[in-house]
């Protein structure tokens, strides 16, 4: 069924197609609609939870957790300094090697205070060893969430999942959505089985204190279960686009970039924009192309060789910058070709920060630098603040 | 030492926290002079991990350390109004 919904609708929805045996949240401006979407179906019996209130997000998280370790289904929602909030308990939920499922709403971390969109709140999360994915439109947004649980609660992986989109372009925009008949995605997603879990009548100790000579492996575990990710992520796009013919692309979603020359890098509803500039300049005979950063942890990094062996310079843009370096895109990417053979340039694009509206004309502005580099093979700077007003801002970016 | 093979996926006991020996860790042994000792059992109280038993205060036993949870943070050598507990250096036993 065909609805037109925002993106919080549509995690709403997700949650409520998956079933989770409870829901904790807090509530934050912008996912505070996720929240109460879930309240009403909760209210009006649609949806068979457990919903506990708390004081906080790291609360909500530590409910999550501990229900998880009971073996059943858990989901909560967060933005911005919630998502800071929960940092703590996002370790324990990896550690403890526990399948929650979360939607994080990316908003910019204050002060300045602002509610609208940034990454950085999840790029903070990136070491957390949950699995990361950013989508692009509300469409994903529900149907990465019916994903994620499968890909999280596969024995072979058995780590947790946040989802991300974009404040309000996403989540208070609407849009067509499909919604999956329950009926199919209980068929594609089973009920949830642990591997262990907590059992009142034969009590275990878990995430018990474990001394360093059997620390690394623990953590060992946990990086293959993270590389395990990559092959299922695959796997279960394949699966779903049999099912409810949809795909992802996998973990990087490559648009138009089979004969490219130059690419521009990145996630987030940002994607939907060079989308449409890539089209604008194929018809004028540009080889152009966009590689959306679907999956953000495990890394794609072989995906990005593999495309970096084929074209002559990548654009990275982002809506993130990492204090003292620079985009947090832009230095994964540098250290995935660095122990290769593959010389290109990539130039870094900070834009649109806290919610800064990025335009078509600004993508391609970045395509028309970009164009130059990939022309001259040679860059000038590796890092640009995009659209930064410094008093003398050209026109294109403004 | 168990290999990553070997481990559980995420630390799992069945028995309770006594079963970590943390007395490992100790560098400085409190070890009592009884001679000293005035049985006021301060040290029993303030023994953050409950490592000192005493068998009966009636009788006036001493103190006794389990040397298997005691981590030597000395807060009972510290607090011992007769200075009957001496703190020493684990290598030079």
């Amino acid at each position: 069924m065909r609805k037109v919904v925002t993106g919080n609708m549509a995690a709403a929805i997700g949650a409520k197609l998956c079933k989770p045996d409870v829901i904790s949240a807090y509530p934050i401006t912008p996912q505070t609609t996720i929240v109460e979407y879930i309240a009403d179906f909760v209210a009006d019996g649609s949806l068979k939870t457990q919903y506990v209130k708390v004081e906080s997000e790291h609360s909500a998280m530590a409910a999550c957790i501990s229900a998880s370790n009971l073996g059943v289904r858990t989901f909560t929602a967060t933005s911005s300094h919630g998502l800071l909030l929960m940092h703590e308990m996002l370790g324990w939920a990896s550690g403890a090697r526990l399948p929650v499922v979360m939607v994080n709403v990316n908003r910019a971390i204050g002060p300045p205070w602002s509610v609208w969109v940034d990454h950085l709140d999840a790029i903070m999360q990136r070491d957390t060893g949950w699995i990361h994915i950013f989508a692009e439109n509300n469409q994903e947004v529900l149907d990465s969430m019916i994903m994620m649980y499968k890909i999280c609660e596969d024995h072979d992986v058995l780590l947790p999942g946040m989802i991300h989109e974009d404040a309000f372009y996403l989540s208070h925009t609407s849009e067509p959505v499909d919604i999956p008949d329950q009926s199919k995605v209980d068929e594609f997603l089973p009920k949830y089985k642990a591997l262990v879990k907590m059992d009142l009548d034969n009590p275990l100790g878990f995430g018990s204190l474990v001394m360093p000579d059997n620390y690394m492996e623990f953590r060992y575990k946990i990086a293959l279960a993270m590389d395990n990710v990559r092959e299922k992520i695959i796997e279960v796009d394949a699966d779903f686009k049999r099912l409810f013919g949809r795909s992802y692309g996998g973990m990087l979603d490559l648009y138009r970039c089979e004969d490219a020359e130059y690419v521009l890098l990145g996630a987030g509803t940002t994607a939907s924009t060079v989308r449409e500039v890539v089209d604008e300049l194929r018809e004028q005979g540009k080889k152009v192309g966009l590689a959306r950063l679907r999956v953000f942890r495990p890394f794609p990094y072989e995906e990005i060789r593999k495309l970096a062996r084929s074209v002559k310079a990548i654009g990275v843009f982002e809506r993130a910058f990492a204090f003292g370096y620079m985009g947090p895109f832009m230095a994964e990417i540098g250290g995935a070709l660095y122990n290769t053979d593959i010389r290109i340039p990539i130039k870094d694009y900070i834009i649109g920060l806290g919610g800064r509206d990025v335009r078509t004309k600004h993508i391609h502005a970045i395509f028309n630098d970009l164009e130059k580099i990939a022309n001259s093979g040679k860059l000038d700077k590796e890092l640009k603040w995009f659209g930064l007003n410094d008093g003398n801002r050209p026109e294109e970016e403004m | 030492m168990k290999t990553y093979q070997e481990i559980t996926i995420t630390p799992i006991n069945n028995v309770d926290s006594r079963a970590v020996k943390t007395g490992a860790w100790r560098t400085w042994r409190p070890v009592l002079i009884p001679e000293k000792c005035i049985h006021c059992y301060k040290c029993w109280k303030v023994c953050p991990d409950v490592a000192i038993s005493v068998e009966s205060p009636e009788e006036k036993s001493l103190p006794v350390w389990d040397y298997d949870y005691c981590k030597g943070c000395g807060l009972c050598a510290f607090e011992c109004p007769k200075d009957a507990i001496e703190m020493q250096r684990e290598v030079d036993q």
